[in-house]
């Protein structure tokens, strides 16, 4: 075998090591060590002096290993794994010791941290001895790509993908795409009509050659890796046959069962037989099962549709379907949900009629929404006087402690709307802080001002109708301190519009683990990192984009949603992965066929060969986590980069 | 014009008081409106926090001594401020610095609590008086029980009847209780919120010395202040006690089939949530679960109950403080329970027990409205044999 010749870098990051801990003694006691022939300590090992440094000295003292006692291995293992490959040296020969997050960073007493740093120091020297040269290999990637959620962001992503004519499925579990955003009436700051600038985008994603939309459908299980999932799509039964519904609507005018729309948020009824919204793509009818008599009744009772439908599209002998596709890359744009207000029971929503949700009033403002676009109560008056209520479970412990990003502003936009259309009312916000950060907001802001609009600055703390005057009788009463006059004020108003929290969609959770990527505190999808990759998730190929990851504002939206796609295409355009190398591999010979490590792989990644009754591991789908090595009781498995040998010299390093 | 300037050696003042979850607070005034006082005078909760965090405490304003501590405020506070931690602060500073003026009446009842262990200034000796005629043994190394009623219904002649049911029940069902010696002193729970942080040291530690050198392994209280300071404040000073509220204790002998309430009171009853019970301590449905055993009783409920529930008035020594005829929370509550129809104001605190007592009185209404203890209603309610 040939001679363990190690090379040992001491970093100093700066003062973020050195300050704390001994480099130069940490090198110094390197040195001494079995193995080494030369031990360094340098102001910054990442920079590019520091990278020289190790090459040349690859080349110069013939080095067969290499170490480097700095930050943590998320940070920069990959920097000097190429810096060994560059010189010559294979990867899997490189090890990182962490003696900042591990070490520096965790206690003041330099003499302590000095020998803790010295002992990770010699636990990896003593393990480098048994590392071995691991072969790299790479695997093509399927250009093709699952896009999971049809609201902007979807749409966005699969746009900017399938225009590069690569294929994509996008997958939408309501009847229609548009998400949120076909809800809404107009957008900040521009007050763009909303769905005068979403229905092309939309209407594009229906017909685009490189786009497979399947909407009413859902993604039921994922398998696979980065360049190569399976998903299968539950697409659910519709009872009309896609291809035949001509989207006359014929079905949803003479279906005599109705129930709560959830598109117009139960303002309105919608039929059993159902085109969501007169702009839906696609423009197929869909008969919802827990309504329509025809299928409660085993086919008894009514069958209006049926009989009515002149291109014969209704099917009710259609099944839910399981598709499968194959796919290279995965984005998830699965949106948000919006805090039940009746949480809050002092701000009286669900008690009086009067307070509603600032999403419904995008829907009576709506043209196409339930009052015909007429700013009305629910009686029909006029209301003369509306408050709008922010931070409604945003910035608030007991509810949601982040921002939910968009409430000042459409707020402002609800007050815009309100004074366009009744000038004579009085409008209020009562808010905690105004943040009007994006382009052009700030000026948003000060234009409604110019409007008239009454800005109260205080937390709300109740909506009530105990009047205790006459001016009060009738009126729902906002109850809050002005705390800009340090005094408290009772506004009388018609209408209270509540800005309720943005929060992750119910089922989130389900989600991240049927895509096994991770949640933050929040609920919201965890990004690779919140400034440097926050499209990315820590699953390879898996990305997220627009509010699944956090709330924002249509413009972040799509930005997010470009990026997402950007970095598919980049992948797409390499064509191939990387595959890691520090994998398990099983020893048929030893092997006894008990299969104990094919139940416990959280990979899929092994399965048993019934010719050699040996179990075998697909190392494309291995991610080297190790535990078919633990459990195998015939010592079978190794776990390349993680064997025995090199755990056991490392935990002496530390103990001895 | 005043001109402030920040008074860093005030706000540290308060700080060390134990003010410290003020610097959490962003202003928005939440609490203001949520605090019961602006229903009937103005107390900017919100200014004084914004005062504190710039050292601009006025700590001789009459402000320092309003807050009941009924915690709505704390409740709702969306950034989790312990707002009553910054007001004991600010009346701790005041106490122990006399950078302030303590108002009389709580000075006096002050001085009585540190002087002979309760706030009526009556003698120690008298402490167990209320039970004289009723046969209750003191509590020796194995007794199963301690009870101990507060100080109010111990000394006050109207309230006592609310520790002698309370010891007619326990007679009845022949529980094994008895009660301190009169070494016992107050709790201590409202004398520390209204700032004497000393005093409440050593008669926290005097009482627990007195209950461990005893073995109590549980003590029942008839007042929410008792259980929360012996629940949450105790145990830090090493005490090593259970203790159960009387409500809690009851409707748990009523679920066990121990208790049968089976004489009928046929009134209308309504019920008020003691602030410390409630919202301190998370205690709603016991006392609700008592009264509804009650054959023929109906129970009501206020316009605010529960989580919502208003304040009497009473808390963080306030029950020591004269509050001015207009401004007592518990005359807007005995009018909120005329015109529910109510016969009966079923309480579970004596603090509580002391104002709405007051305000029937005062408003005249003694006659057509009743203000009884749980307790009181529940030995009605048995058998008498």
């Amino acid at each position: 075998m040939e001679e363990v010749k190690i090379g040992v870098y001491v970093c100093h990051c700066g003062v973020n090591i050195a300050a704390t801990v001994d480099v130069a003694e940490v090198a110094r006691y390197a040195g001494t060590l079995p193995g080494v022939v030369l031990s360094r300590d340098y102001v910054f090992m990442c920079s590019d002096p520091g990278q020289d440094l190790i090459r040349k000295d690859i080349k110069e003292y013939n080095l067969n290993r290499v170490i480097v006692a700095s930050c943590s291995p998320r940070l920069h293992e990959l920097t000097f794994r190429r810096v060994c490959e560059s010189a010559g040296l294979n990867r899997y020969l490189f090890e990182m010791v962490n003696i900042r997050e591990q070490c520096s960073w965790i206690n003041e007493d330099k003499e302590a941290n000095t020998e803790k740093a010295k002992a990770l120091v010699d636990a990896a020297v003593r393990r480098v001895h048994y590392q071995e040269a691991l072969e790299v290999k790479e695997a093509p990637y399927n250009p093709n790509t699952l896009i999971v959620g049809g609201g902007i962001a979807g749409i966005q992503a699969a746009l900017e993908i399938a225009n590069s004519e690569h294929k994509v499925y996008l997958v939408e579990r309501e009847p229609s795409i548009g998400g949120h955003m076909i809800q809404l009436d107009k957008t900040f700051p521009t007050l763009d009509c909303s769905q005068c600038i979403l229905t092309p985008k939309m209407s594009e994603v229906g017909s685009h050659p490189y786009i497979e939309l399947l909407a009413y459908s859902e993604v039921q299980e994922v398998s696979g890796y980065v360049g190569n999932f399976k998903a299968k799509i539950r697409k659910k039964a519709r009872y009309v046959d896609e291809s035949k519904c001509t989207g006359c609507a014929v079905c949803m005018q003479k279906c005599p069962y109705k129930t709560d729309s959830e598109f117009e948020l139960g303002l309105t009824k919608r039929k059993a037989a159902y085109i969501p919204f007169p702009q839906a793509v696609p423009n197929v009818a869909t008969i919802d099962p827990n309504i329509c008599i025809y299928i409660k009744s085993g086919g008894k009772k009514c069958g209006a549709c049926i009989k009515l439908c002149s291109a014969g599209a209704i099917d009710f002998n259609q099944q839910d379907q399981i598709l499968e596709v194959e796919v290279g890359s995965i984005i998830l744009a699965t949106g948000f949900g919006l805090m039940d207000p009746t949480r809050i029971s002092q701000y009286g929503y669900g008690k009086y009629d009067g307070v509603i949700t600032g999403l419904e009033f995008e829907r009576i403002v709506s043209p196409t929404g339930p009052t015909g676009g007429k700013i009305q109560l629910k009686d029909g008056r006029e209301p003369e006087s509306v408050a709008i209520v922010h931070c409604v479970g945003s910035r608030d412990k007991n509810y949601h402690e982040y921002c939910s990003r968009v409430c000042c502003m459409y707020a402002l936009k609800q007050a815009n709307y309100i004074k366009e259309e009744l000038p004579n009312a009085d409008v209020y916000q009562l808010y905690i802080d105004m943040r009007s950060f994006g382009d052009g907001y700030e000026e948003f802001y000060k234009r409604l001002s110019d409007e008239g609009v009454n800005f109260v600055r205080g937390k709300v703390a109740q909506v009530t109708d105990r009047a205790i005057n006459d001016e009060e009788k009738g009126k729902l009463i906002v109850v809050a301190e002005d705390t800009l006059l340090g005094s408290m004020l009772r506004i009388p108003v018609d209408m209270v519009i509540l800005c309720n929290a943005v929060e992750p969609q119910a089922d989130a959770g389900e989600v991240a683990n049927r895509f096994t990527i991770s949640q933050k505190a929040t609920g919201f999808f965890l990004e690779r990192h919140p400034k440097l990759d926050p499209v990315a998730t820590p699953t390879e190929g898996i990305f997220v984009a627009g509010c699944c990851q956090s709330p924002k504002d249509i413009p972040d939206t799509v930005a997010q949603a470009s990026a997402a796609a950007a970095r598919v295409l980049a992948m797409i355009s390499k064509g191939r992965i990387t595959l890691e190398a520090a994998v398990s591999a099983i020893d048929e010979e030893k092997c006894s066929g008990c299969k104990i490590c094919l139940e416990l792989c959280p990979f899929s990644a092994i399965s048993f060969d019934e010719e050699k009754k040996a179990c075998q591991i697909n190392e494309a789908l291995c991610k080297g986590c190790g535990v078919c090595a633990g459990a195998c009781p015939s010592a079978a498995i190794t776990a390349r980069q993680f064997t025995n040998e090199e755990i056991v010299a490392q935990v002496e390093g530390v103990l001895v | 014009m005043k001109v402030l300037s920040p008074y860093k050696e005030a706000t540290d003042v308060i700080l060390e008081a134990g003010g410290e979850p003020l610097k959490l607070c962003y202003q928005c005034g939440l609490c203001t409106g949520t605090c019961p006082w602006n229903t009937v005078r103005s107390f900017m909760v919100r200014r004084i926090m914004h005062e504190a965090q710039l050292g601009a405490t006025d700590f001789a304003a009459e402000d320092v001594w309003i807050c009941a501590t009924c915690g709505a405020c704390v409740q709702r506070c969306p950034r989790g401020v312990e707002i009553i931690d910054v007001m004991r602060a600010i009346r701790r500073a005041v106490a122990s610095l006399g950078i302030g003026v303590v108002p009389d009446a709580l000075r006096i009842s002050a001085k009585n609590i540190a002087g002979v262990g309760n706030p009526f200034g009556e003698a120690a000796e008298k402490r167990n008086d209320w039970a004289k005629d009723l046969n209750v043994k003191f509590f020796a190394p194995g007794t199963e029980i301690l009870y101990f009623p507060c100080c109010v219904p111990s000394y006050d002649p109207d309230t006592k009847t609310v520790a002698r049911a309370n010891a007619t029940i326990f007679n009845k069902l022949g529980i094994d209780y008895g009660l301190i010696g009169t070494e016992a002193k107050c709790c201590g729970e409202a004398i520390r919120k209204a700032g004497h942080e000393e005093t409440f040291q050593s008669l926290a530690q005097n009482n627990i010395n007195l209950f461990n050198s005893k073995g109590v392994k549980t003590v029942v209280v008839s007042s929410p202040h008792c259980y929360h300071t012996f629940k949450n404040e105790y145990p830090e000073l090493g005490s090593k006690f259970e203790v159960l509220h009387t409500t809690q204790y009851l409707a748990s002998l009523i679920e066990q089939g121990k208790l049968k309430l089976s004489r009928e009171i046929n009134k209308k009853v309504i019920y008020s949530d003691p602030c410390y019970l409630g919202r301190h301590n998370n205690i709603y449905d016991e006392p609700r679960k008592i009264l509804q055993s009650i054959p023929g009783l109906e129970l009501i409920e206020f316009p605010d109950a529960r989580e919502d529930g208003l304040c009497c008035g009473g808390g963080g020594g306030r029950i020591w403080m004269d509050t001015p005829k207009g401004e007592r929370f518990s005359d807007i509550r005995v009018e909120q329970a005329v015109e529910k129809g109510a016969d009966i104001i079923a309480l579970a605190c004596p603090y509580c027990f002391l104002n709405y007592r007051d305000s029937v009185l005062s408003m005249g209404k003694a006659e057509t409205m009743q203000v009884k203890d749980i307790t009181e209603l529940v030995a009605e309610a048995m058998m008498r044999e």
